[in-house]
C-alpha cells in the first residue's frame, strides 16, 4: 500500500525533458504554472492542456505513471470541483434545498477542477524527469542570490536532498513496524478513529526512533568526511544551459503569448 | 500430526508489475507439532516470506498454509487468532519496542488478545524468564536496556503470547559472541520444557547445528531440502552449489576422514568433535 506511492518519483529516461537543464525545468514549470491560473476561458485553458499532454507524451513515461500520480489526490480534485459547483451567481440552473448550481458554477468547477489536474501533471513532469540531487542543486542555484539576506541556501537544498533521499527508507520502514506489530496482535484497520490513532503508537515511536537514530548516523558519517557546510564546495557536475533550454524557453513564450491573445479577444468564462 | 503444512504456496512480489518477482514457488512442507526445525537459504531465497506467510501477515498469491489441519485464511476477519497462534519474531526485533517499562512491553501482545490482568502479569514473568531478563529490568525502559537485553525484552514481547508455534528470524544477528551463545541456549531451553514447535531462521550453520532436528533448505523460492540435520549436512556440495555451507568444523572432520583417519560421518558440533578426536587418539 505505501510502495504505491509514485509522487516524487523520479523515471530515468533519454527525453529532451529529461535533458533540459534542471534549473531551466524548475523556471518553466513555474511559468506554466503562471499560466494555468491566468487562463480565462476553455480556448485558452485548453491550449495550456494540449501544451502539457504534448510534454507528457514528450518524456515517454508511460501515461500509466501519470495516471497513478493523479489517484492519490483524486479525491481532493474532485471535492473543490464539488465545492465550486456551487458557487457561481447569476440565474439558477437547478435548485437543490439551499444549494443552487449556476451556469458560472459549473464553469467555476470545471475549470477549478482541470487546473489542478493540469498542475499536478505539469508538476509530475517535472519529478518524473529530475533527479533528486538535480532538483536540489537547481534550487540551491536558483536561490543563491538570497544569501545576500543571511538565508542558508546550501543548508536548506542540503536539508531537501536528505528529506527526499529518506522517505523510501522511511516507508520502508514504516511497513516492517507495522508487520512486526501485528505480529504481536495490533489491529490497525477496525474501531473508532480513537481506537485507530492509538492504535498508531506502537508503530510511531519506533519509527520516530528509527529517524532519530538514523540522522545522527547520518551526522557523524558526514563530519567523517569532512563535510563543513557549503562554503568552499565545489561540485563534480555544474549545471549548463544549452541550446535545448533556449528551446524549452522559446516554446513556453510562444505558450504565454497564446494564452495572452486568447485572454484579450475572447470573451472571460470566470471571473 | 502436522502443525504446519503447506499446498503449493507461492508469493508472488509485485504482481501485474514489471518488478514481477517470485518469492516462493509453490511450496509444500509438513512441519510435526513439537519440531525444531532450522531454516537456511542465500539472502533473497524467500525465507522472510514464507515465515511471514505462516503467520498470516501476507496473503498468498496461491496455495494454503494450513495450522493444525485448517486453512489459516478460511476466515479472513479471524486472522489476527492466527498470529496469537503462531508468533513470529522479526530480525532486529529491538527496534519494535516502544512502551515506557519493558514489563508493559511485553504486555502489549498478551494484552491485544483480550485476556486479564492477572493473566497477563503471570505471562509476562513467565515470557521474562524463558527470556532470561533480570526482574529489575521489567521496571526500566527499554530504551535504557543494553543491546542483548532488548533483543531478548522483545523476544519476550512474542513468548509471552504462549503460541503453539514460535518463529525466529535469524534472532542472534549482529550480537557479540557470548550472547549469541546465551540466547541461542536460551531458546533450546523454552522448546524443551514448553515442548512447542520452534522455526529458526538463520544464517549461522553452527546455531542451527547446534538447535535444530530438522532443517529446511531454501533455494531460489523452493525448498530444496527439508531433512535431519545429520542428512542435510552430509550433503555439503549441494549446499555450496546453493551458496551455503555445512558448519565448519564437519568440514573438517570430513576432511580428516577422507584422509584415512577413521572418524564417523555426521559430526555437527565442537563437542562431539572433540570426543570422537579424544577417542581417535585414545586408542592409538
Amino acid at each position: 500500500m505505501l510502495k504505491d506511492i509514485t509522487l516524487g518519483q523520479f523515471l530515468p529516461g533519454d527525453s529532451p525533458v529529461h535533458r533540459l537543464d534542471p534549473r531551466a525545468k524548475i523556471l518553466l514549470l513555474i511559468a506554466v504554472i503562471v499560466f494555468i491560473f491566468i487562463t480565462g476561458n476553455y480556448i485558452s485553458l485548453a491550449l495550456v492542456g494540449v501544451f502539457i499532454i504534448a510534454v507528457i507524451l514528450f518524456t515517454k513515461i508511460s501515461l500509466k505513471m501519470y495516471l497513478k500520480s493523479m489517484k492519490m489526490i483524486l479525491f481532493i480534485v474532485l471535492f473543490t470541483g464539488l465545492i465550486n459547483l456551487f458557487y457561481g451567481k447569476g440565474e439558477p440552473l437547478v435548485q437543490l434545498g439551499i444549494f443552487t448550481i449556476t451556469e458560472a458554477g459549473i464553469n467555476n468547477a470545471i475549470f477549478v477542477t482541470v487546473r489542478i489536474a493540469l498542475l499536478i501533471l505539469a508538476s509530475s513532469v517535472l519529478t518524473f524527469t529530475t533527479s533528486p540531487t538535480d532538483l536540489t542543486d537547481a534550487v540551491e542555484r536558483l536561490l543563491k542570490p538570497l544569501t545576500v539576506f543571511h538565508i542558508k541556501v546550501h543548508e536548506v537544498a542540503m536539508m531537501m536532498t536528505i528529506a527526499l533521499r529518506f522517505v523510501p527508507t522511511l516507508l520502508e520502514e514504516t511497513d516492517k513496524i507495522m508487520s512486526a506489530q501485528k505480529a504481536r496482535g495490533a489491529d490497525m484497520d477496525s474501531g473508532n478513529l480513537i481506537k485507530r490513532v492509538k492504535a498508531l503508537i506502537p508503530v510511531l515511536i519506533p519509527l520516530f526512533l528509527s529517524a532519530f537514530r538514523r540522522a545522527s548516523d547520518l551526522a557523524i558519517a558526514m563530519e567523517c568526511r569532512c563535510y563543513q557546510g557549503g562554503s568552499g564546495r565545489t561540485r563534480m557536475k555544474t549545471l549548463h544551459y544549452g541550446k535545448i533550454d533556449a528551446y524549452g524557453a522559446a516554446i513556453c513564450l510562444v505558450l504565454l503569448t497564446g494564452v495572452i491573445l486568447c485572454n484579450i479577444f475572447l470573451p472571460a468564462t470566470v471571473r | 500430526m502436522n502443525i504446519i503444512e503447506t499446498e503449493d504456496l507461492s508469493f508472488v512480489y509485485g504482481q501485474g508489475t514489471p518488478f514481477e518477482k517470485k518469492a516462493n514457488d509453490k511450496l509444500n512442507i509438513q512441519i510435526k507439532e513439537g519440531e525444531f526445525i532450522g531454516i537456511i537459504g542465500h539472502t533473497g531465497s524467500g525465507k522472510s516470506t514464507l515465515v511471514q506467510m505462516l503467520n498470516g501477515l501476507i496473503k498468498p498469491t496461491s496455495g494454503t498454509v494450513k495450522l493444525c489441519g485448517e486453512d489459516i485464511w478460511a476466515a479472513p476477519k479471524e486472522i489476527r487468532k492466527i498470529r496469537f497462534k503462531v508468533g513470529l519474531v522479526f530480525q532486529y526485533p529491538e527496534y519494535q519496542l516502544f512502551e515506557e517499562t519493558v514489563e508493559k512491553d511485553i504486555a502489549y501482545g498478551p494484552g491485544n488478545m483480550g485476556l486479564s490482568d492477572e493473566e497477563i502479569q503471570q505471562r509476562v514473568r513467565l515470557a521474562a524468564r524463558f527470556a532470561g531478563l533480570k526482574d529489575e529490568l521489567l521496571k526500566k525502559s527499554p530504551f535504557d536496556l543494553s543491546g542483548g537485553e532488548k533483543r531478548r525484552a522483545a523476544i519476550a514481547g512474542v513468548i509471552a503470547m504462549d503460541p503453539d508455534v514460535l518463529i525466529l528470524d535469524e534472532p542472534t544477528a549482529g550480537l557479540d559472541p557470548s550472547g549469541r551463545d546465551v540466547l541461542l541456549a536460551q531458546i533450546k531451553q523454552y522448546h524443551d520444557e514448553r515442548k512447542n514447535t520452534v522455526l529458526l531462521v538463520s544464517h549461522s550453520m553452527e546455531d542451527i547445528a547446534r538447535t535444530a532436528d530438522r532443517i529446511l533448505v531454501m533455494n531460489k523460492g523452493r525448498a530444496a531440502m527439508l531433512e535431519d540435520t545429520q542428512t542435510v549436512f552430509s550433503r555439503g556440495d549441494e549446499l555450496e552449489k546453493m551458496g551455503l555451507r555445512v558448519p565448519q568444523v564437519t568440514k573438517v572432520m570430513s576432511r580428516l576422514r577422507e584422509m584415512g583417519y577413521n572418524l564417523p560421518s555426521g559430526i555437527l558440533t565442537v563437542e562431539q568433535a572433540a570426543n570422537e578426536l579424544q577417542n581417535l587418539l585414545g586408542k592409538r
